[in-house]
């Protein structure tokens, strides 16, 4: 599950994680009061206003209608309802929206860090991630903040430091004080990093998050280390064990045929092309994709069924899936181990009876328990079903189905 | 003999007496498998599907000489079963349950290292041994007894490989399905080294997924211990987009060396046949063996 900055920074406070303070606004006047708030408590007359949605390069990306950036400083009030005004209720567009952008609801306005004082200011970054191969933790950092870091990672490889945290004992303190030395931390500024990090991975941890990144993990004039901008992603997994996190769940960021296949147990994730399909396994469901690719056709979605393809989780699929008007075809692959495949074909012709009639053309393979049963059953069921039960037959029928 | 399970095995059912347990280890007994009993703590005494109920898994082993279990328990406790029965000593632990937070699969990962004990899975079909042993989910008809070993992230899709290889007129000898998580206990590669040392294996289907970099190591250790047996390769999710999680939660896209098409690069330099196709995996394989 992804977050909003201003949610993840919200849960970070709770680990006692400094950051940047800030209010999340749904409205201008919002924003108003929210910028007289930030200027009471830290005696300063800039603020940022930060657009709220579920992608990075807010910075760079600009608001479709009026060209403004996702993130603005603001000088004084004027400003601040200048910025809100633009950005709330735009469509903001960056490297990771795609051309379509998102709509943004909510905006962070927040205090200015770039203040002046004795010592210099500095941007590093710093992230938290699962190393799948070394079944560990690592934390990765780099004095190269602010900036993409897979650019970084790149074209200086020798700035990117990692620290792999053992399960057994956490992260330790000399691994806490090594990142702040390669930092180039000394005085305040290296105890508050100490801090910092060790109170993050206790935020990692925690929270069972699957990915925490904090870019710019930023050193402030007057040697605070604070947490500029946060990224956050939960371990969905997890969430059994932290139910209160649930409702920070912003559905309307995701896919609405997703959330709507999700209500269904169906795993779905939506794609271009005009071949749907339909599987049982998320590895068959790939390489059947690839197979509709190979035959001359496009997947237009992956959908895993689970185990249980019955004739309620076909008609939810089949609904699903034709709400895509660029589907021609529909290919439903079932492997029959534990689920008879007789029972499965029954659900597909109840599904397509209860539908009426479904203008794309049906390809249905079952191979498994009774498969012959099944085309048997589809064959004589007088529908404009086609069948299959090898693989390889069901890739020739795709090939018809997109000539 | 085949790999890590065979007619000899003894194995317990953790989370014996639960819905998925009762039903999955009667289809087990039902193929032949040596199950001697399961765990549920709590009904230790009793009996379940005509053996005995332990309260724990050194109970269990104590009384029957088990050496394998089966984790069906559910999600928020699973790692904790793997971890119990590592220390009462199961030799092989497979863990069906999906779902298992991944922290706490960094647990179960930390907990192994340096103990005899091997992990298969979590969030896999398991491993069966044709005609010897099915210690897992999958439909035993499809395991036709043969040379083949197969090794693969997914459930079905093993099944489809196996169903090509034995309508291809060859066999299986053991197939594991080691699972679609990011943490996982046995690797491919762990995989395929067994199936290269076993007698009985004279080739191998070796099925990956889109998401980290196991298929590669494998391909490299095969290349680098001079490609012993023919190894017949697919890779699932060629038309994945990136970013996005396709089902398991260990496939997902990250960086450029996890796409399909980097993998069966790798794989084909390596000597793997690899086919784009996964209509042509028994196909391949009985090309090569008759060779």
């Amino acid at each position: 599950m992804n977050l909003h900055e201003y949610q993840a920074k919200e849960l970070l406070k709770k680990f006692n994680v400094p950051v940047q303070e800030g209010f999340a606004c749904t409205t201008v006047h919002e924003a108003e009061e929210a910028y007289r708030q930030i200027k009471n408590q830290f005696g300063s007359n800039f603020a940022v206003v930060k657009a709220q949605i579920h992608a990075g390069g807010r910075g760079k990306g600009a608001i479709k209608e009026n060209g403004i950036n996702g993130v603005k400083v603001g000088k004084n009030l004027e400003d601040i309802q200048d910025f809100a005004k633009k950005i709330l209720g735009g469509t903001l567009v960056t490297l990771q929206t795609g051309p379509a952008g998102k709509l943004v609801k909510k905006i962070l306005v927040a205090q200015d860090m770039y203040y002046d004082g004795p010592s210099p200011r500095k941007e590093f970054y710093l992230s938290i991630l699962l190393d799948r191969t070394k079944g560990q933790n690592v934390i990765m950092y780099s004095t190269e903040g602010g900036m993409n870091i897979e650019e970084v990672a790149h074209n200086t490889p020798e700035k990117i430091f990692k620290e792999w945290v053992h399960p057994g004992g956490g992260l330790l303190g000399f691994q806490a004080r090594r990142i702040a030395f390669n930092l180039g931390l000394s005085g305040e500024a290296f105890k508050n990093c100490v801090k910092f990090v060790t109170n993050l991975y206790n935020a990692y941890v925690g929270l069972d998050c699957s990915m925490l990144e904090i870019n710019p993990l930023f050193k402030a004039a007057d040697d605070k280390i604070v947490a500029v901008d946060c990224k956050m992603n939960l371990d969905d997994n997890a969430l059994m064990r932290h139910t209160d996190l649930n409702s920070l769940r912003d559905l309307s960021e995701e896919d609405p045929t997703e959330v709507e296949a999700g209500q269904f147990n169906l795993n779905f994730v939506k794609l271009d092309g005009n071949v749907g399909c339909m599987v049982n396994g998320a590895g068959l469901a790939m390489a059947t994709m690839d197979m509709i690719k190979l035959s001359g056709g496009e997947p237009a979605n992956f959908l895993d069924v689970g185990g249980t393809a019955n004739a309620q989780t076909v008609e939810a699929g089949f609904k699903i899936i034709l709400k895509d008007p660029n589907v021609k075809a529909i290919l439903i692959n079932i492997f029959g181990g534990i689920v008879r495949c007789d029972r499965v074909a029954q659900g597909v012709i109840d599904a397509y009876q209860n539908m009426g009639n479904i203008s794309v053309p049906i390809i249905v393979r079952l191979q498994g328990t009774n498969a012959v049963e099944a085309k048997k059953l589809i064959d004589e069921s007088g529908l404009k079903v086609q069948s299959a039960i090898l693989l390889s037959e069901a890739a020739d029928l795709v090939k018809k189905a997109v000539a | 003999m085949s790999i890590l399970v065979n007619k000899n095995s003894k194995i317990l059912v953790q989370g014996f007496t639960g819905t998925e347990g009762t039903f999955h280890a009667s289809q087990m007994i039902e193929y032949g498998t040596n199950v001697v009993g399961g765990i549920t703590p709590g009904k230790g005494g009793s009996t379940h599907l005509d053996r005995p109920v332990f309260n724990t898994v050194s109970d269990g082993v104590k009384a029957t000489g088990a050496n394998v279990s089966i984790v069906f328990v559910p999600p928020a406790f699973a790692a904790d079963a793997v971890m119990e029965a590592a220390d009462a000593g199961i030799a092989l632990v497979v863990c069906i349950t999906e779902g298992i937070p991944v922290q706490d699969m960094v647990k179960v990962k930390n907990y192994l290292v340096g103990k005899e004990t091997r992990l298969i899975g979590p969030n896999c079909p398991g491993i069966i041994t044709a005609d010897e042993a099915k210690v897992g989910i999958m439909p035993g008809f499809v395991f036709i007894k043969g040379r083949i070993g197969i090794v693969s992230k997914s459930g079905t899709l093993t099944y489809e490989a196996a169903d090509q290889v034995a309508k291809a007129g060859l066999g299986i000898s053991t197939a594991i399905g080691i699972g679609g998580d990011p943490i996982i206990g046995t690797t491919t590669k762990d995989a395929v080294e067994l199936f290269m040392n076993d007698p009985e294996t004279d080739a191998i289907v070796m099925i990956g997924e889109i998401g980290g970099g196991m298929e590669a190591e494998a391909a490299n250790w095969i290349k680098a211990t001079g490609n012993k047996k023919p190894v017949v390769g697919f890779i699932a999710g060629q038309t994945a987009p990136p970013g996005r999680r396709m089902g398991h939660a260990g496939a997902i896209v990250g960086g450029a060396d996890d796409t399909a098409a980097a993998k069966m690069k790798i794989m084909t330099e390596c000597g793997i046949h690899v086919v784009s196709s996964p209509a042509d995996i028994g196909k391949k394989m009985a090309e090569i063996l008759k060779k």
